[in-house]
């Protein structure tokens, strides 16, 4: 028992948790009837999923030496989206970071800029520079580069804005300019969160980069949506496995230089 | 000490004429000042906390803009000087902060070295080219204070008094002809405070480089302040030698100022 626990006044706010939590209910049953959800569907096909899992179960292991290039391809793919968009992303987000004293008009007008940018998915992305640049890995290359600018910049410039200010004055009160002050006073402080962003946007790069080939933006996703529609599981199962297996290592290797850049 | 008054007149390091300081929610923080600081003077600046100290200081290296009058170093207006000619006036003025403000990630070398980088075109600086001579002034700078065997060290594994006479080694790495120490010792024990102290007693002594420190405590304005200089409310009322610095005269400054504190604080 608290002491005292009269005199502490009573958390307003109850009826609005029941409120919020009646209408996530009404908005989630009405989404379910409005999109035509039906459960039963799920137990219905079991059967058919169990002859896909049966198909997986038997992968068509000859199928990997054919694999093995595009595999290759995505993952360059994947590298040279995010080192163009990583390395685009630096001097951006020096520049619109709040706290760098820029232009105030212009660096909104770019933050906007970005966050539109952001808001558009990349296989959206790829699927419209699959029409500007013809059928391969440029556009999916593109396509990434655009989605990890995005992102590293958005992480990067709050993590700029979130340094200790004090340094900035020191390098201002010895007399260095603006270029001075942030290769002396700001990159120190935050470039290991930088190269932190740049291998996460890397490693869902490489996830992202094997479905890209899906809509014909290079590299091994080509040969998963061909395997579909010939309905050959055993080869899907190989590409799947191929993409786990180097998700899986690329994924632990960023991680463990993540956690020594922290 | 009468002498160090002699040179101040012979040849004004600092000068503030008419100084003024409102801020934009109507604080005067600074009220027509007007000082004159000599070539190796070593003074201390004291006052409660909102009675201006800091504005001042911030002032004479331009951290700070003043509303009014000018503020003329080594014979040149640092109030009115613009881009190159004024980051050339502010790398003769080291100056020492109440949080070291060193970058904690970095190598004490490094910290000490960006006291030289307004010395050196933008180009190599964005590079990271320091000439050699430049680590042998950082070095020597860490000897002044003791520090010679951690320059490699992490800034952030070093203590505080450490930390902040790394920060010593950065102003002194500027080679300049006044450090301003802001409230240099207010997170520090009593100890390092000493130590701190006297590091900067040492370079005011040893390299007649003009000191201005800001103090809290008259305990220590009095150890080490050849002259003092005591501020209320953003006016100057009192300058004198330490020994005029008596306990009656500084009550007046003390006193009263308390009551006054009320309507003036918000500014430091």
């Amino acid at each position: 028992m608290i002491p005292n626990q009269t005199t502490l006044p009573k958390k307003t706010g109850k009826v609005k948790f029941f409120t919020t939590l009646a209408m996530l209910l009404i908005i989630i049953i009405t989404s379910a009837v409005i999109t035509d959800v039906d459960f039963w569907q799920l137990f219905m096909n079991v059967g058919q999923a169990g002859y896909i899992l049966d198909q997986m179960s038997r992968p068509d292991w000859s199928y990997v030496s054919i694999v093995l290039g595009p595999l290759v391809e995505t993952i360059r793919m994947a590298i040279l989206g995010t080192a163009f968009g990583a390395l685009l992303a630096f001097p951006f987000s020096l520049y619109v970071a709040r706290n760098m004293e820029s232009n105030k008009a212009i660096s909104s007008v770019l933050r906007f800029l970005m966050n539109i940018i952001r808001t558009i998915p990349e296989l959206l992305l790829a699927a419209v520079f699959v029409a500007v640049f013809g059928i391969g890995p440029f556009a999916g290359i593109i396509a990434l580069a655009i989605f990890s600018f995005g992102m590293v910049s958005k992480l990067f410039f709050e993590s700029i804005e979130t340094i200790d200010e004090g340094p900035i004055e020191a390098l201002k009160s010895s007399g260095a300019n603006r270029l001075e002050i942030m290769r002396y006073g700001v990159i120190p402080q935050v470039i290991s969160y930088y190269w932190n962003y740049v291998l996460f946007a890397f490693e869902i790069n490489i996830r992202a980069s094997a479905v890209l080939g899906y809509i014909g933006a290079g590299g091994i996703g080509i040969f998963l949506q061909r395997a579909l529609s010939q309905v050959r599981y055993d080869r899907v199962a190989v590409i799947i496995l191929i993409i786990f297996v180097v998700v899986l290592a690329i994924d632990y290797v960023s991680n463990k230089v993540r956690e020594k850049l922290l | 000490m009468a002498t160090t008054q002699a040179i101040a007149e012979q040849r004004p390091v600092i000068q503030l004429v008419n100084v003024n300081k409102t801020y934009p929610n109507g604080v005067q923080g600074l009220k027509d000042l007007n000082l004159s600081i000599g070539q190796g003077e070593f003074v201390i600046v004291i006052g409660l906390s909102g009675a201006g100290k800091s504005t001042m200081l911030r002032s004479i290296n331009r951290l700070n803009e003043i509303t009014s009058g000018d503020i003329i170093i080594d014979g040149q207006s640092i109030t009115r000087a613009k881009g190159k000619s004024l980051r050339e006036i502010r790398r003769n003025i080291g100056m020492i902060f109440q949080s070291f403000n060193l970058v904690k990630r970095s190598s004490v070398l490094r910290n000490v070295l960006t006291g030289r980088v307004a010395y050196h075109s933008t180009l190599n600086m964005i590079l990271g080219i320091f000439p050699k001579k430049d680590k042998e002034i950082a070095y020597e700078a860490l000897k002044r204070v003791n520090l010679a065997e951690k320059v490699y060290t992490r800034a952030d594994q070093l203590s505080g008094g450490q930390q902040q006479r790394v920060s010593i080694a950065r102003a002194l790495a500027q080679e300049p002809k006044i450090i301003l120490a802001d409230e240099p010792v207010a997170s520090l024990d009593p100890i390092t405070t000493e130590r701190v102290m006297d590091d900067l007693l040492r370079i005011n002594r040893d390299l007649g480089i003009t000191v201005l420190v800001n103090l809290h405590s008259i305990e220590l304005a009095r150890k080490y302040g050849d002259r003092i200089i005591g501020l209320r409310g953003g006016e100057l009322v009192f300058d004198g030698p330490t020994a005029e610095a008596t306990d009656s005269t500084l009550r007046a400054i003390y006193g009263e100022a308390i009551l006054e504190e009320e309507d003036n604080k918000g500014e430091a």
